[in-house]
């Protein structure tokens, strides 16, 4: 019975569908979790299946490689739901057009502060050369963001992981923070979300409206262009190498 | 939904080989994002096929966060170094940045309607 299983074993772990499917069970078991805590924010889906995967590797004594060469199938997705985007602003356009100017200046305060505020706070904590220039682009989708990373002399895959970190914090806290900012207007809200939160605060924004959606998703594509012409200058203006 | 799939993804490749030749320093799906956009404007219309695809695609975008946020298993050594540097400045740094952002632009639109209202 043993020699099966272990048969059996070595032969899913070798194929990507083994984790390609435990990706999708995990993230539609997250789901269920946040729906039955009654949507609670610190039930957060994405939190809970990457925790939930995390143990997964490790109990089973899996590899980061092995797993991503079936999840990358969904990683890959990342890229056309980019180009998505397009949809929800042109839905939105006359909005976005109207909100113009508060639009430009706020996507510039917000883009600076996200870079200053994560490089200043990480280097006053004492973080090393490498995890700064690793935070630097963290408020950007993925794929930009271990892009940029990269070519400043961070570390790709650690952004990744921050990216990630970062937008589950947005998609927590900041619809409470909002709120106690007397923040009604729900473009306005959107658009703070996706600028300092990407695609997971995205995918929240979607939650509170449609318009606050279009705005984060707006934001997200505004933000990955800003962020990807400002870093390398930061950095360089910084004297900042590894 | 497949030929949904095709101009999403079209407009993908088309963006990266444009970001490859032109060495503009903007991700390829952004461009991609850009020129649909410009393609709906232009057309004036939204076909149905595509704005359902894009949306069950977006309504689980965080699903697609998934694979590269377990990355978290390679960085140990890391994070037991550094966590704390990492973990103040990811949280107060994303905190900040929407309370700026959000308080910027809702001055600005408070700014202009009183203009309207005084003019």
């Amino acid at each position: 019975m043993d020699r099966i299983f272990s048969g059996i074993w070595v032969y899913l772990a070798g194929s990507p569908l083994l984790w390609l499917t435990v990706t999708l069970a995990v993230y539609l078991a997250g789901q269920w979790l946040f729906r039955r805590s009654g949507g609670r924010a610190l039930f957060n889906p994405v939190a809970l299946a990457i925790t939930l995967l995390v143990l997964l590797l490790l109990l089973s004594g899996t590899s980061y490689a092995t797993y991503f060469s079936g999840a990358q199938f969904i990683h890959f997705l990342l890229g056309p739901a980019t180009v998505a985007l397009a949809i929800p602003l042109y839905l939105h356009w006359e909005r976005v057009r109207w909100l113009f100017l508060p639009i430009v200046v706020g996507l510039l305060a917000g883009s600076l502060t996200a870079i200053l505020s994560a490089m200043s706070l990480a280097w006053l904590l004492g973080g090393s050369p490498r995890t700064l220039l690793s935070l630097a682009p963290k408020s950007v989708t993925t794929p930009v963001a271990m892009g940029i990373a990269e070519k400043i002399g961070g570390l790709p895959s650690l952004t990744a992981v921050l990216v990630i970190l970062t937008g589950v914090v947005g998609a927590v806290a900041a619809p409470a923070l909002l709120g106690w900012l007397q923040i009604r207007d729900d473009a306005v809200k959107g658009f703070a979300i996706g600028v300092a939160a990407h695609g997971i605060g995205t995918a929240r924004a979607f939650q509170i409206s449609s318009l606050a959606g279009a705005f984060a998703g707006l934001a997200i594509g505004l933000n990955a262009l800003l962020t990807a012409l400002l870093v390398p200058l930061i950095v360089r203006l910084l004297h900042l190498a590894v | 939904m497949i030929g949904a799939l095709a101009i999403l993804l079209g407009l993908q490749l088309v963006g990266e080989v444009a970001v490859q030749l032109s060495g503009v320093p903007i991700p390829g799906p952004v461009v991609g994002m850009v020129l649909l956009f410009l393609a709906l404007r232009w057309r004036g219309a939204l076909p149905d096929t595509l704005r359902a695809t894009a949306e069950t695609l977006l309504s689980h975008l965080s699903l697609l966060f998934i694979p590269a946020g377990v990355g978290i298993v390679q960085h140990g050594a890391r994070l037991a170094e550094e966590w704390l540097a990492m973990t103040v400045a990811l949280v107060l740094s994303t905190l900040i940045t929407v309370a700026v952002t959000a308080l910027v632009m809702k001055a600005l639109i408070r700014r202009r309607d009183g203009e309207r209202r005084d003019g």
